[in-house]
C-alpha cells in the first residue's frame, strides 16, 4: 500500500477532527439553517450559523459522511467563528483554491485547515472537503440578503 | 470456458493503477469491454458507418443490416418471440421511463396502485413516483425479509385488484439478491396488472427467457454486459407495445407527416426516435456473441463461485459486515459491506491506492440504504474477468485498510 500518499490525505489532525468534531450540534431556531448533501455519495450536512451585524457569532454542524467531509466541517466552523462575513467568504475562496491545487492567498493563518491540502491530490474526494464550505457560503449570503 | 484466458480479452485490465496491477471490482456500475466489442465498434466506424433505413447506397444497407442483425441477436438472447418486441433505447432508465410515461399514463388512473419494492434502484422508483403523482395513483412498497430477500406472501399482500403495474428488479445492484420474477409475474397477472422487470443487473449474469418469465416488459442496458454505454433494450409484449404511444417524435420513428397530423412506423421503430444508436447496437451484438461463447450458465456459476469465495474470505475479517442473503447461491456476484466505522469513501480511497476499484456510496438506492439503516456502503462486484486472485487482493487490501485506520476509528 502506498501509505505515503495516504498519509498526505489522512493527516493526524484530520482524524482528530473526525473523531472529536468541534462545534457539533445545532444552534437555536433563530439562526440560519442550511442543509446540503452530496447526491453522488450521500454525505449530508446541516449547518446552523448565528450571524449578527455582519459577524459569524456562532456556527454548529451536524451530519454524516466520510472522515474528510466531517473533519472539514469541524475545521470550517472553527475557522469562521468570530470572523466577519467577508473574511469567512475569503477563507472559503482560499480553501477552494487550495483544493483545486491553485496558488492561494497565504496572508491569513489557516490553522488546522492547512492539513486538508493533501485532498487536492485526490480529485474524487475534493467534493467531500468542500461540502461544508459551500453550505457556509450559502448561509452567510442568504443571511445578508434578508 | 471461464479461465485466466478471458482476462486477456480485456485490454483495460492490463495496467497499473497507483503503482499496483488493477483489480476491477466495480462491474455492477459498468463492465469492462472485451477486444471483440472494441473491434466491432472500430470496424463499424472504419468501414460501415451510414444512417439506417434511409440511404439506398451500399453503406446504408450495410449499416441497416448490422443494426437489425443486432436486434435479432438481442431477440435470441432474451428469447423474445419476435424482433418487433425488441426496442433499442439508451438504457434501462430510458426504457423504464418509456413504460411509465407511455403505458403508465394511458392505463393508470386515480386510486390505482403501482407496486415496487424497497430494494429498487432510483431508475425503478422515480418514474413510478412521478406517474403516481401525475395520475393520483398510489405507490406501494413491498417490504423485504431481514436478509434482503422478497417473500411471495408479502407480494400477495401488496398486489390487489387495484394494482395496474408491478415493477421489480431481477437482481439487486446492492444486495445481489435474485428475485423470483416468474412467481411475482404470476401474482401480478392474477390481478390483471402488468409486470415490469428492471433487468439491468440480471442480463449480464443470468440466462434471460422473457417468454418463460411471462413478464410484460423487461429493460436492460448494454454497458453492464460488456457492451458500449448509451445502448439498452426495452422488451415488451407485442400487443402492449402496439397499443402504446411513442413519447419521442421525429427521425426514425416517422411514417407519414402531414401539416396537422402524422403517423408512426410500425414496431419496434415507432419508439426509436431520431437517428438510432447504430454503433451501440452493433457493439451490443458483439457483446452478446462474446457472452454466448462463454455461456450464460457458465457465467452464473462463476458468479456464485466468486460470491461464495469472497464472502468466505471476507467473513474472516473481524468487524466486516456483509449485507444481503448469506447463501451465495441466492445472490449474483455482488458483495456489499461495511468495515467497522471506516466510512466507505475512506475505504474506497485506501483500496484505490492499492489499485483496487470498488464502489462506495448509496448505489442509487437511497430507500434501500434507509432500510439497511446506513448512509453508505462499499460494494465489490465481480464479472467474467475476475478470479480468486482478485478477491485475495481485495481481502488483503481490506486488512491493510483496517490496520491503517486501526488507531483512528
Amino acid at each position: 500500500m502506498s501509505s505515503k500518499n495516504l498519509d498526505q490525505l489522512y493527516r493526524q489532525v484530520i482524524m482528530d477532527h473526525y473523531k472529536t468534531p468541534r462545534n457539533k450540534g445545532t444552534l437555536d431556531a433563530n439562526s440560519v439553517n442550511i442543509e446540503m448533501n452530496n447526491p453522488t455519495c450521500g454525505d449530508r450536512i446541516q449547518l446552523t450559523l448565528q450571524v449578527e451585524e455582519g459577524i459569524v457569532k456562532d456556527a454548529k454542524f451536524d451530519g454524516e459522511g466520510c472522515s474528510i467531509s466531517m473533519a472539514s466541517a469541524s475545521m470550517m466552523t472553527q475557522a469562521v467563528k468570530g470572523k466577519d462575513v467577508d473574511t469567512a467568504l475569503q477563507l472559503s475562496h482560499i480553501f477552494s483554491d487550495m483544493m483545486l491545487g491553485k496558488e492561494y492567498d497565504d496572508t491569513i493563518d489557516l490553522g488546522d485547515i492547512e492539513a486538508l491540502q493533501g485532498v487536492s491530490q485526490f480529485p474524487a474526494r475534493i467534493k467531500c472537503a468542500t461540502l461544508a464550505w459551500k453550505a457556509m457560503e450559502k448561509g452567510v449570503q442568504s443571511d445578508s440578503k434578508s | 470456458m471461464i479461465n485466466r484466458e478471458i482476462k486477456s480479452y480485456f485490454p483495460i485490465l492490463d495496467q497499473e493503477v497507483n503503482g499496483h496491477p488493477l483489480v476491477y471490482l466495480d462491474s455492477a456500475a459498468t463492465s469492462q469491454k472485451p477486444v471483440q466489442v472494441i473491434e466491432a465498434l472500430k470496424h463499424y466506424y472504419e468501414f460501415d458507418n451510414a444512417n439506417v433505413h434511409r440511404g439506398v447506397h451500399t453503406l446504408g444497407n450495410r449499416a441497416t443490416d448490422m443494426y437489425e442483425g443486432a436486434r435479432e441477436k438481442v431477440r435470441k438472447f432474451i428469447n423474445a418471440s419476435s424482433t418487433e418486441e425488441v426496442v433499442f433505447l439508451r438504457g434501462t432508465t430510458t426504457a423504464l421511463n418509456l413504460v411509465a410515461q407511455s403505458y403508465g399514463r394511458a392505463n393508470v388512473d386515480e386510486g390505482d396502485e403501482i407496486v415496487i419494492t424497497y430494494m429498487e434502484h432510483h431508475s425503478n422508483i422515480i418514474p413510478w413516483q412521478q406517474l403516481a403523482k401525475e395520475r393520483g395513483a398510489i405507490l406501494k412498497y413491498i417490504d423485504l425479509n431481514p436478509d434482503g430477500t422478497i417473500s411471495l406472501e408479502q407480494v400477495r399482500a401488496a398486489v390487489t385488484d387495484r394494482t395496474k403495474i408491478v415493477s421489480m428488479m431481477y437482481v439487486s445492484n446492492v444486495l445481489g439478491t435474485m428475485n423470483p420474477i416468474k412467481e411475482v409475474t404470476q401474482i401480478a397477472h392474477e390481478h390483471g396488472a402488468v409486470m415490469v422487470v428492471d433487468g439491468a443487473q440480471a442480463a449480464p449474469h443470468l440466462k434471460i427467457d422473457v417468454q418463460n418469465l411471462d413478464c410484460d416488459f423487461f429493460a436492460f442496458s448494454g454497458h453492464k454486459m460488456c457492451g458500449p454505454t448509451g445502448i439498452g433494450v426495452l422488451y415488451g409484449k407485442k400487443d402492449l407495445l402496439n397499443n402504446m404511444e411513442p413519447i419521442e417524435f421525429g427521425g426514425e420513428m416517422i411514417d407519414f407527416v402531414g401539416l396537422y397530423d402524422s403517423t408512426w412506423k410500425e414496431l419496434p421503430w415507432k419508439f426509436e426516435g431520431g437517428t438510432p444508436i447504430i454503433a451501440g447496437a452493433v457493439g451490443l451484438g458483439a457483446a452478446i456473441d462474446f457472452l454466448n461463447e462463454i455461456g450464460l450458465h457458465e457465467i452464473e456459476q462463476h458468479e456464485h463461485k466468486m460470491a461464495a469465495y469472497a464472502m468466505n474470505a471476507m467473513n474472516e475479517i473481524e468487524g466486516l459486515q456483509i449485507y444481503g442473503p448469506t447463501d451465495p447461491l441466492k445472490r449474483a456476484g455482488i458483495v456489499t459491506f461495511n468495515l467497522n466505522d471506516v466510512h466507505p469513501h475512506d475505504l474506497a480511497t485506501v483500496l484505490d491506492m492499492s489499485g483496487i476499484a470498488v464502489r462506495a456510496g448509496h448505489h442509487c438506492a437511497q430507500p434501500l440504504m434507509k432500510w439497511l439503516a446506513c448512509t453508505a456502503t462499499a460494494r465489490a462486484s465481480f464479472y467474467v474477468y475476475n478470479d480468486e486472485s482478485d478477491i485475495d487482493r481485495l481481502v488483503e487490501g481490506l486488512r491493510s485498510t483496517k490496520e491503517y485506520f486501526s488507531d483512528v476509528f
